[in-house]
């Protein structure tokens, strides 16, 4: 037996082809590894979309580096992505701690929580231009002066407004993966700590928290780098509008490049998202210490 | 340490013995009802349904019955209009356009992802190690950023405005995160199992079809309704890629109902329903799986 075992894993030593990876890999490359290449090379050319592609030096840098809608663009994103942390996180980990419980009606709730999950970013963005249209919408329908506001033609509101709605959207998500994390933790635990008297507070920062320190990260760490991907919900919902109050850094790439036409200063555009969003993922990845994914990084 | 065999079973059912005796047997902590949580619970609820029940509310009123009647009763003569009205502006055509680049995208996506997670799972290479390397670094890169380069590799392909310049890229965006949740998977799927039909006379193919598909077929399943979601409710690319009404998919007509019906919100509503309403058939019959998988891929 032990000679069997010792041979086949003298055979198993050499693994499938690294053929199999072959597909993934060409398909990766080319739509993904080649256009990141593509979009440093372009953001020194100049290109209107159509003609001839002009190789054109710094000149598109300098032009997105000192226009005050860049700065705008960014301090944008920066806000809508710390609101929309601040208050997506507590919500989504206590729901998910919520969810996470065995009784029936938590989990009714929950099957109910999740279905914004089924609908497209253009459908939600819709609903809630009628939802909170100043002259048809929910507040002037039901004669609420307070709901009755224009939401979206405010520019003091109407950031506001795209991070609960951006929250309505995304939240379910992160409840489902901490709902998971919530699941994963021993019960001996919660039973360790009913016979020291721990009440439910208690329990909940002593040992749901510190349990929940990975799942903290992954989802953070989505939700963070995903606030760079908030392109379709505030295009059909704003525009990026009024002015400039929610014009997104991918926003404002889009519209540089298909609407203005200058495809080599949105092309920098995209190379200032694409290095934000790799400092943000690594900052996290440091702050949460050796987590899962690091782990997997190193050892896979 | 969810394992494969193990996600099938549903979570609940898990916690459930080891909470029930701890509810009796013990302390002031479990038992007492959880009052502030309930309302926080059902207080979600109510932010997560006005919204939906608004919008299909008011899909079944007449025009005059929307600008007439309170926005959140339901309508006193409902009609089906709307509906028909959004059926004849070519629906079913958008639909059908969706179900392609889904279809076409997803089924793709999940074969070479599934054959490139087994490969650096089983395999031992340094080839492979750098493959999956590449792939987790793909995770961290906002990948929407390199729309401009992609836009220039279509059209220079002579793809532009075809469903499969939607589908070639979504292929390649679908890949990080597949290959990461199957190849979680994979890892649990004991050795021994290989040794021994190794030992069998089994090639690495067959092994992949015979033993490691059939127990990763519930990450498969996940992992390919995680990816036809995002492709499903996909905007981004069909905004920048397509342009005629011939090649156009659900989310995008949504967005053009909307400038064609403009004052007309009850069409424009009844649109929404029906782009979702796909999507709620199947959160409806595989509920379950949908968000297992989901908990157990993002939460391992």
């Amino acid at each position: 037996m032990s000679i069997s075992t010792g041979a086949s894993r003298r055979v198993l030593e050499k693994g499938p082809s690294g053929w199999l990876a072959a597909p993934a890999l060409f398909f990766f490359l080319l739509f993904a590894i080649v256009p990141l290449a593509g979009v440093f090379f372009l953001s020194f050319t100049k290109w209107d979309g159509l003609g001839e592609i002009k190789l054109d030096g710094f000149s598109s840098w300098t032009t997105v580096l000192t226009d005050p809608v860049t700065g705008n663009a960014l301090l944008v994103t920066a806000k809508i992505m710390f609101f929309s942390f601040i208050v997506q996180a507590p919500i989504s980990l206590l729901l998910g701690v919520f969810t996470s419980a065995s009784q029936k009606y938590r989990a009714v709730l929950a099957v109910l929580y999740f279905v914004p999950l089924l609908l497209s970013s253009a459908a939600v963005a819709i609903a809630y231009k009628a939802l909170l249209d100043p002259n048809f919408g929910l507040g002037p329908g039901l004669g609420i002066p307070f709901l009755a506001q224009d939401w979206l033609g405010n520019s003091d509101l109407v950031l506001f407004v795209v991070v609960f709605v951006i929250a309505w959207q995304f939240v379910p998500f992160h409840t489902l993966i901490y709902q998971g994390g919530v699941r994963q933790i021993p019960a001996s635990l919660y039973e360790a700590a009913q016979i020291d008297g721990a009440g439910r507070v208690q329990q909940f920062f002593a040992i749901t928290l510190p349990q929940l320190k990975y799942t903290i990260i992954t989802s953070s760490t989505l939700m963070v780098v995903g606030s760079l991907a908030y392109f379709d919900l505030v295009f059909v919902l704003t525009g990026g509008g009024p002015g400039y109050s929610t014009r997104l850094l991918p926003l404002h790439m889009y519209l540089t490049g298909f609407k203005a036409n200058d495809m080599g200063a949105a092309s920098a555009l995209g190379v200032i998202l694409v290095v934000i969003g790799l400092a943000l993922a690594l900052i996290l990845q440091r702050l949460g210490g050796k987590n899962r994914n690091a782990s997997q990084l190193e050892g896979a | 340490m969810a394992s494969t065999t193990q996600l099938p079973v549903p979570p609940a059912v898990r916690v459930d013995p080891s909470r029930k005796p701890a509810q009796r047997s013990k302390g002031p902590g479990r038992s007492r009802p959880n009052f502030l949580g309930g309302l926080g619970g059902w207080l979600w609820l109510a932010i997560i349904i006005v919204p939906i029940y608004y919008v299909v509310v008011t899909s079944l009123k007449n025009q005059a019955g929307f600008f007439t009647s309170n926005p959140m009763m339901p309508p006193s003569e409902p009609t089906l209009d709307n509906y028909k009205l959004v059926l004849e502006n070519d629906f079913a055509m958008y639909f059908v356009n969706s179900l392609l680049v889904t279809v076409g995208s997803v089924v793709p996506a999940l074969l070479v992802s599934f054959m490139a997670a087994y490969a650096i799972v089983r395999g031992k290479t340094r080839f492979l190690g750098w493959t999956n390397r590449l792939f987790l670094l793909g995770l961290a890169i906002p990948l929407h950023a390199t729309i401009i380069p992609i836009y220039w590799m279509i059209t220079k392909a002579h793809l532009y405005d075809t469903l499969l310049a939607l589908i070639l890229p979504s292929i390649a965006f679908a890949i990080p995160i597949s290959v990461l949740i199957l190849s979680n998977f994979m890892r649990d799927v004991p050795n021994e199992l290989f040794e021994s039909m190794r030992l069998d006379g089994c090639s690495d193919w067959a092994m992949m079809w015979r033993l490691a598909l059939p127990m990763t077929r519930p990450a498969v399943v996940t992992v390919g309704i995680y990816n036809a979601l995002g492709v499903w409710n996909g905007f981004l690319f069909p905004l920048i890629l397509t342009q005629s009404p011939s090649t156009r998919v659900l989310p995008l007509s949504l967005w053009t109902f909307q400038g064609e019906f403009s004052v007309n919100i009850p069409a424009v509503l009844a649109s929404v329903v029906l782009a979702t309403l796909p999507l709620l058939v199947i959160y409806v019959v595989a509920r379950r799986q949908l968000i297992s998988g989901l908990t157990a891929g993002f939460s391992k």
